[in-house]
């Protein structure tokens, strides 16, 4: 077998570039384990590094973060003390009995592209999780027709490829990232006839300080408010997407207005001719390896299911730290003082000396982002009355075909009382996705009205006994070699 | 409100049943189940309604009467439990192992079983991406297939129906005792009297029958099952390595395999099985899982790439003479078992709840029920 890392870090988002060039640099040696072929995860994906460009930074927010963390990265690469395995997701994570290190059972993400020379088996002493979240989807009656995209997807094709999803656009759901998704479009010259924000911007003002504590943020919002005066983009608050129309693909969707409640109040009287539908109801987390060590979890502000870490961003499970979004989705520059602070956390706990002006510092710029976060999921609930435009033959679970009135009627007629045995019985969340895009959906109809969602709903939902799909071969395969 | 005839504790196959049969008698019931419906083992296995594993015996007796009621008067439900009478293909890899097919298979028709022998250059007419490489085959139109979780949740709902009251997330704690005889229940959520008291927590039934202070040695035995990514229909019957019918009858502790694989409705594949005794471990092995993988691809080589996206583990409910144990329990008068079915609870469910609701209400059951008599492992001991 080969060495033992001193410390795996899972993901080259944020949080994972930040934990293992800080942790590197201390001298400890490092496996970087990552799904995508470059670094820098889903909020810095950029296009081809071996393709010259002239405008990388292009649609990109605090690039030079980024590229910060890049140079330090390629330099502790050359010299050996990073091991980046790129392309690769950890199927499997287990405790080695008795060695006190943890074994990560790697496949390709894509699995026509097998690396000659990459190990199917890394083991190492300490573990930093930072798997970053996806974008959360809600159904909405006729979602299931192409055109629909989520918000994350239509960005990643925009930074990843510089390709536009379709020429006018309707972006939808509620939080702070339905605005770069519209500038983006706007700016690779989609028409953006409206973004719809199911929240109200009154939800700031009950926060005072929120948006102001975080600089940057602010920065940011009033850089798109040029961008949506420039491209005469309007934002309309309060409003959601209560259907989805077409007749092979979207052409029009039907918009709502919704009480300060959350509740929907009236419809609006012309629909709107569109050709793409970008999605988003702020993020889920990526829960599944933090779950199969059976590290502590708890639900957030934004109804999320997160793990449980203490002010160095430990779990609750011998040598293991989490940082970024499975802690409590926060944004890019929480991400990065989470991961650096973890990449400190594990030096100290190697006999690393650590800065202590640095750390303090870090965990202070934590709390105030962590301030920040939850103002902003206050600000951006999931409407009320969600529920209330589904139909009952509105597809839920897209890859199963499993519609809203199935599962209510798994509730309501066979007597589930849970997410689990509504997931047992009619099947939301058991196909090719395993639940990561109607997981949290398919959770919230399980439980009976008027019950809150609680962390035991949204484990079966995330919690996936392999945590990558994998071929029947690579699992009947030998990888101690 | 007064005390129902029947408290049936658990609310998987074998409850959900006991409990569909009793309404059906007449009898009034309410089921107590400490988790959520169909939580158990019934919510981790296969759902399997074989005749083929079985060697002549009282457990094929009650395989063949459970099959008399799927096939009869459950039938015009099959469609609401996805019930499909797909046939089993059992294969040998071997020469000695073909041998051993066909005295199993001669004994079994001496006791009723359907089985027809099927030469091996026949089999890809069966199932055309099985490897050549096989010594033997024979096929068993009587086996079938249900979805256990549908199956047990729609047998609860026609109790409901019909009068049964089924209560989640309420753990027995003891009994309510008139001398000897059993009187009801006692639950963290209060008393529960009863006529009589139905045993059937499946895995856990040893520790709900110590709370009535009898024995009865039922132990968890472990095991995994890969579900693939689903597929043009590729399996079509069920379709298993000849040595399962020794695996499953075998008291080893250690870690045996043996494959079981079959397509679902939904178009996944379902890849088993395995077998160990590690009590109620909960951790997912990743021996077993790589096992349970290359066994199956011997038989399915063309299978190699494609994806397992999960998998899952149950444990089964097992005796040490590999029997279940169905009955009144003549050491707690009013106390009756239903439980310990090891793999085959699915299929034995319905005819096991419909026996004993026979023998409760004093009827002649259909079948003898002595040889899975409750007492029977003390009896022996004594002896």
């Amino acid at each position: 077998m080969s060495e033992t890392y001193d410390v795996a870090v899972v993901g080259a988002g944020p949080a994972g570039l930040a934990a293992a060039v800080t942790a590197a640099e201390q001298g400890l040696r490092v496996v970087l384990v990552d799904a995508g072929r470059q670094p820098g995860g889903q909020f810095w994906r950029h296009p081809d590094e071996s393709v010259p460009s002239t405008d990388e930074s292009r649609g990109q927010h605090q690039w030079r973060r980024f590229t910060g963390l890049r140079d330090r990265l390629r330099a502790l690469e050359s010299r050996g003390s990073v091991t980046r395995i790129a392309g690769h997701q950890v199927w499997f994570l287990e405790p080695v009995a008795g060695a006190g290190a943890y074994a990560l059972h790697l496949t390709p993400t894509v699995a026509s592209e097998k690396t000659p020379g990459v190990p199917a088996l890394v083991t190492a002493v300490r573990l930093v999780l930072c798997p970053g979240g996806y974008d959360r989807q809600l159904p909405i009656p006729g979602w299931d027709l192409p055109g629909v995209m989520a918000a994350g997807g239509v960005q990643a094709l925009l930074k990843g490829h510089r390709s536009l999803a379709g020429k006018r656009a309707v972006v939808a759901g509620t939080g702070p990232f339905l605005f770069p998704v519209a500038a983006g479009l706007a700016e690779a010259g989609a028409k953006v006839v409206a973004v719809c924000e199911a929240g109200s911007p009154a939800g700031w003002a009950r926060t005072p300080g929120g948006a102001v504590a975080v600089p940057s943020k602010a920065l940011e919002a009033f850089e798109y408010a040029a961008v949506f005066a420039r491209h005469r983009i309007p934002l309309r608050t309060r409003t959601v997407i209560t259907r989805i129309s077409g007749a092979d693909r979207v052409e029009s969707v039907r918009l709502g207005r919704l009480d300060s409640g959350g509740r929907l109040t009236g419809l609006a009287r012309a629909d709107l001719e569109v050709d793409l539908v970008a999605t988003g109801w702020g993020f889920t987390p990526s829960m599944e390896l933090v779950t199969a060590l059976g590290a502590a979890t708890r639900v957030d502000v934004d109804q999320s299911l997160v793990a449980v870490v203490d002010a160095w961003q430990r779990t609750d499970v011998d040598r293991v730290w989490v940082a970024g979004e499975a802690t409590g989705v926060g944004g890019a520059l929480l991400a990065v003082a989470e991961g650096e602070l973890a990449g400190f956390a594990v030096g100290r706990d190697a006999g690393r000396p650590v800065p202590d002006g640095g750390t303090r510092r870090l965990q202070r710029v934590i709390r105030r982002g962590r301030a920040f976060a939850r103002a902003m999921h206050r600000a951006h609930p999931i409407p009320a009355g969600w529920r209330d435009w589904l139909e009952p033959e509105t597809t839920l679970c897209r890859c199963e075909e499993v519609t809203v009135g199935e599962v209510c009627a798994a509730r309501d007629t066979l007597g589930a009382t849970d997410a689990r045995t509504v997931k047992l019985l009619a099947r939301p969340g058991m196909g090719w996705c395993q639940g990561r895009v109607c997981g949290f959906a398919a959770a919230a109809l399980a439980v009976p009205p008027g019950r809150d969602l609680t962390a035991a709903d949204l484990a079966p939902m995330s919690r996936r006994t392999l945590a990558a799909p994998i071929s029947l071969a690579d699992l009947a395969g030998d990888d101690h070699g | 409100m007064t005390a129902p005839d029947l408290v049936v504790i658990g609310a998987g196959a074998l409850g959900a049943a006991t409990a569909y049969y009793a309404t059906r008698s007449g009898l009034s019931v309410e089921v107590l189940e400490r988790g959520a419906i169909v939580s158990g083992t019934t919510s981790a296995c296969e759902g399997n309604l074989l005749v083929s594993d079985k060697e002549a015996g009282p457990e094929l007796d009650l395989s063949l009467y459970s099959n008399q009621l799927w096939n009869g008067e459950l039938a015009e439900h099959g469609d609401l439990w996805e019930f499909e009478a797909k046939g089993g293909l059992v294969v040998a890899s071997s020469p000695a192992g073909a041998t051993g097919l066909t005295e199993l298979a001669t004994r079994q028709r001496a006791a009723g079983i359907v089985v027809e022998d099927v030469p091996v250059d026949r089999v890809p007419e069966y199932e055309p991406h099985l490897t050549r490489d096989i010594s033997g085959a024979a096929f068993y139109p009587q086996d079938c297939q249900v979805q256990p979780m549908l199956m047990a949740a729609h047998l609860l709902r026609m109790a409901r129906e019909a009068g049964a009251v089924v209560r989640t997330g309420v753990t027995v704690t003891g009994f309510l005792r008139d001398g000897d005889r059993v009187t009801g229940v006692r639950t963290d959520q209060g008393d529960v009297p009863a006529g009589h008291v139905v045993n059937a927590a499946g895995t856990w039934a040893g520790q709900i029958a110590e709370l009535a202070g009898v024995e009865v040695p039922v132990l968890p035995r472990r095991g995994f099952i890969l579900i693939t990514e689903p597929l043009p229909k590729t399996v079509f019957h069920k379709v298993y390595a000849g040595e399962y019918v020794a695996s499953t009858q075998s008291s080893d502790e250690s870690l045996q395999t043996s494959t079981v694989i079959e397509g679902s409705a939904s178009g996944t594949i379902l890849i088993g099985s395995s077998r160990e005794r590690v009590g109620f471990d909960r951790t997912v092995s990743l021996p077993a899982l790589r096992e349970i993988a290359g066994k199956a691809l011997r038989l399915y080589p063309s299978l190699a790439g494609v994806n397992v996206m999960r998998s899952y583990f149950g444990f089964r409910p097992y005796c040490p003479d590999h029997l279940p144990v169905i009955g009144l329990d003549p050491r707690a008068p009013g106390l009756a078992h239903a439980a310990g079915h090891e793999g085959a609870g699915i299929g034995l469910s319905v005819g096991s709840a419909k026996l004993l609701i026979q023998q409760i209400t004093g009827a002649e059951p259909e079948l003898d029920l002595a040889p899975f008599a409750p007492e029977r492992f003390a009896l022996r001991e004594a002896a």
